[in-house]
């Protein structure tokens, strides 16, 4: 049963990441490693930055 | 760029001009050790590739040689995936070795550029995910389908052989140089490497491509939604639906992804159930049925409002339902056929791999078949995408392999795929459901006189089957729904039902695949608009400089506009078009779509060059080759042409004097208007094509300058100049491959013995 979850817990982490939900996470852990010199953004601030970027930066999907 | 191995265990002491980073373990694993792991046949190794060349022969064997009455869609599974096996495992090391040479010593932009945004380590497999997810959308879905007209053996070896030879290896090259250059776009590359001309026509080509490509895509789904009320309401519930998504991920629960993409999917269902429900009242049919014109305009309507509004609130939450639905689609699509494993009754040749009038889409197997199918064997868009994001998320330079080699393969199984649905439907409904109205005259009983009439060998349709598949997929008719994603959802609706809940389920599953398909296509519209509209911003900008701020709105509106004005048009000329849109449209979008190939490789084969490597040119050189002799010479036949099925301008002409000479119909155009519109939409079709093709060939002549400069320098001594970001040593490690080989093992337990806080974070699944 343990592996079982873990089997779900472990699909489920792979399927969030190729979603980018993890994307907030991935940046905390790049602000504590680099050194920072100032607090991180919030979860809210971070994803609306996130969305803002991909509005003055577009990418293509592929057909 | 040669590391060669040095004997002893300490890769500190490689001729690479990188310096590791001091009390960190080996960020590569050593070179001679990795060659003798490769290079070492264990007796269990040797019989594992034998048996997976031994089951590809046989499928092989069977696809291609033996004549049954059937052949089982199993044999594609295996004869692709064995194939693909040995090609990654084989010819993508060649590359891997000879061209790309990666050094994991050297940092990737994920690391040296990290900025916890864009540039981001990403575990390998997850990245896969990921890319697999960018690249592939509708136009697996769709070529193979239209090509099953010439039977399927053409179309399962070009994709096959195609992709291992030609699509996979663009992928994994421009991936693999656009890292180097930090993740530089195609664009870029294409200037710095073959100068202002070549840059510039490769820009200019790109920006019509796109139009081309965005356009086609739309007719897709203006073809699959005309006419069908449940096929309106589902789809049209995905804009709102989306808008609800956006305003809760940036209000209610921001960062909230996998929660809101749950729920979404959930509306979606509903939404698929619902259309069932609401087409099936009077007033929902009535208020949903609509023209394909109507719908036409809706979409390009659509596509403007989608390409101004800001990303959170339409793009970003549609762009994770479509991922969402990718993956579990594609999924569930590979094992319902192997579960189901449905008999083919298609022949490998059908009557019409010798002609050149077929009526889904009209020229003979070379050079159409090749421009047909364009993703899933070669995809020159894939390269804006290889060029895009995926670069700036690897972690570690030989990754590219898995990513760049191994996702294309990824794709190809997708095309695979769609030709099994495809054929696993009766030849004669798929005859009836992709020929154009002119030819099956709309109706059950002209469109099985047609088909019956065509001479198709063990084809006998009756007008009872048409009506009767039309009504188990819940629609009202299947006559001439051309396009490829009717015929396929037809095809999956009919595996799926046999895998979960039998016919009854047949309808929700054929609005299922129109449902996603479209949820692809509308994403990659509303995205290509964005993309084309910048390009178009910066383009204008060098004359206007105000067009170069990209938040000034006039400037954004009017150049969307005009994008979307120039997709709009061809999308109408499409709709309206007398000859069916899509058998005389179909051929552009994979000539587009290849001479963007050629482009991506021609820049490539400069680049390579340039780094001196002469002796392993033909790996880029013959997928160049090819893709530029297939669409010049499809281009020249639809340019030249004399047949008016083939050729625009002749069809022009045909039409020209049959109007000249006071005809009130002339072939399949009825009214003296549809002429007209015939005599238009050729002539912007052969102009089209004429300036795809001179394009191209500027980009193609020039990179063969750059290449044939780089050997004369590389001859007479003098170096090459050299775009890549300058080398960094890496702080990190990570396995290459899906599986870590002893060695990566060995060396990752070493990093996982460091302290954390000497370490760089991991970005192993958290």
């Amino acid at each position: 049963m343990n592996a079982l979850v873990a089997g779900f817990r472990g699909f489920a982490e792979y399927f969030s990441g190729v979603l980018g939900a993890d994307a907030y996470k991935k940046y905390l852990e790049h602000h504590e490693a680099s050194g920072h010199d100032g607090p991180p953004m919030c979860e809210r601030d971070f994803w609306r930055d996130h969305t803002d970027r991909q509005d003055s930066n577009p990418q293509g999907r592929c057909c | 760029m040669g590391t060669m191995p040095d004997g002893g265990p300490n890769t500190a002491r490689v001729d690479d001009g990188i310096t590791p980073v001091p009390g960190l373990p080996a960020t590569a694993v050593d070179e001679s050790v990795r060659e003798a792991e490769e290079r070492k046949w264990t007796p269990a190794k040797i019989a594992l590739w034998a048996a997976i060349a031994l089951l590809g022969g046989v499928a092989w064997f069977m696809l291609a040689i033996v004549r049954g009455e059937t052949v089982n869609a199993i044999w594609f599974v295996f004869a692709s995936v064995c194939t693909y096996l040995i090609g990654y495992r084989f010819y993508s090391k060649v590359i891997e070795r000879y061209i790309t040479k990666p050094n994991d010593r050297r940092a990737t932009p994920a690391e040296y550029k990290a900025d916890g945004k864009d540039y981001v380590r990403t575990d390998r497999n997850v990245l896969f995910g990921h890319h697999f997810a960018a690249i592939a959308g509708a136009g697996p879905l769709v070529g193979p389908v239209i090509a099953a007209q010439m039977g399927y053996l053409p179309g399962t070896i070009w994709i096959i052989i195609g992709v291992v030879l030609a699509g996979a290896v663009q992928d994994y090259l421009v991936l693999f140089f656009s890292m180097r250059r930090g993740g530089r776009s195609l664009g870029q590359m294409a200037r710095e490497e073959l100068g202002v001309i070549g840059g510039t026509a490769a820009l200019i080509a790109t920006l019509l491509i796109m139009v081309i490509i965005v356009a086609i895509l739309a007719l897709v789904v203006v073809n699959a939604l005309g006419e069908s009320p449940w096929g309106v309401f589902s789809v049209g519930m995905t804009i709102p639906i989306a808008l609800f998504m956006g305003v809760y991920l940036r209000y209610l629960r921001p960062g909230k992804v996998m929660e809101v993409s749950l729920i979404g999917f959930v509306l979606l269902m509903a939404a698929i159930i619902g259309g069932g429900a609401v087409a099936g009242t009077e007033w929902g049919a009535a208020f949903f049925h609509l023209d394909k014109v109507t719908i036409a305009w809706g979409l390009i309507i659509y596509g403007f409002i989608a390409a101004i509004l800001p990303v959170w609130l339409l793009l970003a939450p549609r762009d994770y339902l479509s991922t969402f639905m990718k993956i579990g689609v594609i999924v569930m699509l590979a094992l319902a056929i192997i579960v189901v494993r449905p008999e083919i009754t298609v022949p490998a040749f059908s009557e019409f791999a010798s002609r050149d009038n077929g009526p889904v889409f009209s020229g003979a197997v070379f050079p159409f078949l090749f421009v047909t199918i364009a993703c899933g064997a070669l995809s020159g868009f894939h390269a804006l995408i290889s060029s895009g994001t995926t670069p700036k998320l690897i972690e570690k330079e030989r990754q590219t392999r898995l990513i760049g080699y191994g996702g294309m393969l990824m794709e190809s199984f997708v095309a695979i795929m769609a030709l099994v649905a495809a054929i696993s439907i009766d030849r004669g409904i798929y005859f009836a459901m992709n020929a154009p109205t002119a030819l099956t005259g709309g109706t059950v009983e002209t469109a099985a006189q047609w088909v019956n009439s065509l001479g198709l060998a063990g084809v006998n349709i009756t007008p009872d089957v048409l009506a009767q598949t039309a009504k188990d997929v819940g629609e009202q008719s299947i006559i001439s729904r051309s396009g490829g994603a009717p015929t396929l959802a037809v095809g999956l609706a009919h595996i799926m039902q046999q895998f979960i809940g039998g016919t009854a389920m047949m309808a929700f599953w054929y609005h299922f695949a129109i449902m996603f398909e479209a949820l692809f296509i509308l994403t990659a519209v509303d995205a290509g608009t964005r993309v084309a509209r910048f390009m178009l911003q910066d383009s204008i900008g060098n004359f206007v400089p105000k067009f170069k701020d990209h938040s000034w709105r006039p400037g954004a509106w009017l150049a969307t506009a005009v994008m979307v004005a120039a997709w709009g048009l061809v999308l109408l000329m499409g709709v309206t078009d007398p000859l069916g849109g899509i058998n005389t449209l179909f051929p552009l979008f994979g000539i587009a779509n290849q001479l963007l190939a050629a482009i991506a490789l021609s820049v490539v084969l400069a680049i390579v060059a340039k780094r001196g490597t002469f002796k392993y040119l033909w790996i880029v050189a013959l997928p160049l080759a090819f893709a530029a002799v297939v669409t010049i010479t499809a281009s020249f036949y639809k340019i030249f042409s004399p047949v008016p099925a083939v050729g625009y301008f002749a069809n022009n002409a045909a039409f020209a004097k049959a109007l000249a000479d006071g005809k009130t119909s002339f072939g399949t155009a009825k009214t003296q208007a549809a002429m007209e519109a015939v005599v238009r939409n050729t002539m912007i079709q052969g102009w089209l094509s004429i300036i795809f093709v001179v394009l191209s060939i500027i980009v193609i002549i020039t990179a063969l300058i750059a290449t044939a400069k780089a050997f004369r320098n590389a001859s007479a001594g003098i170096a090459n100049v050299e775009y890549e970001d300058p080398a960094q040593p890496s702080r990190v490690f990570a396995p290459a491959g899906l599986f870590p080989t002893a060695a990566e093992r060995e060396l990752d337990a070493k990093w996982k013995k460091l302290p954390a806080d000497q370490r760089l974070e991991h970005s192993a699944r958290h």
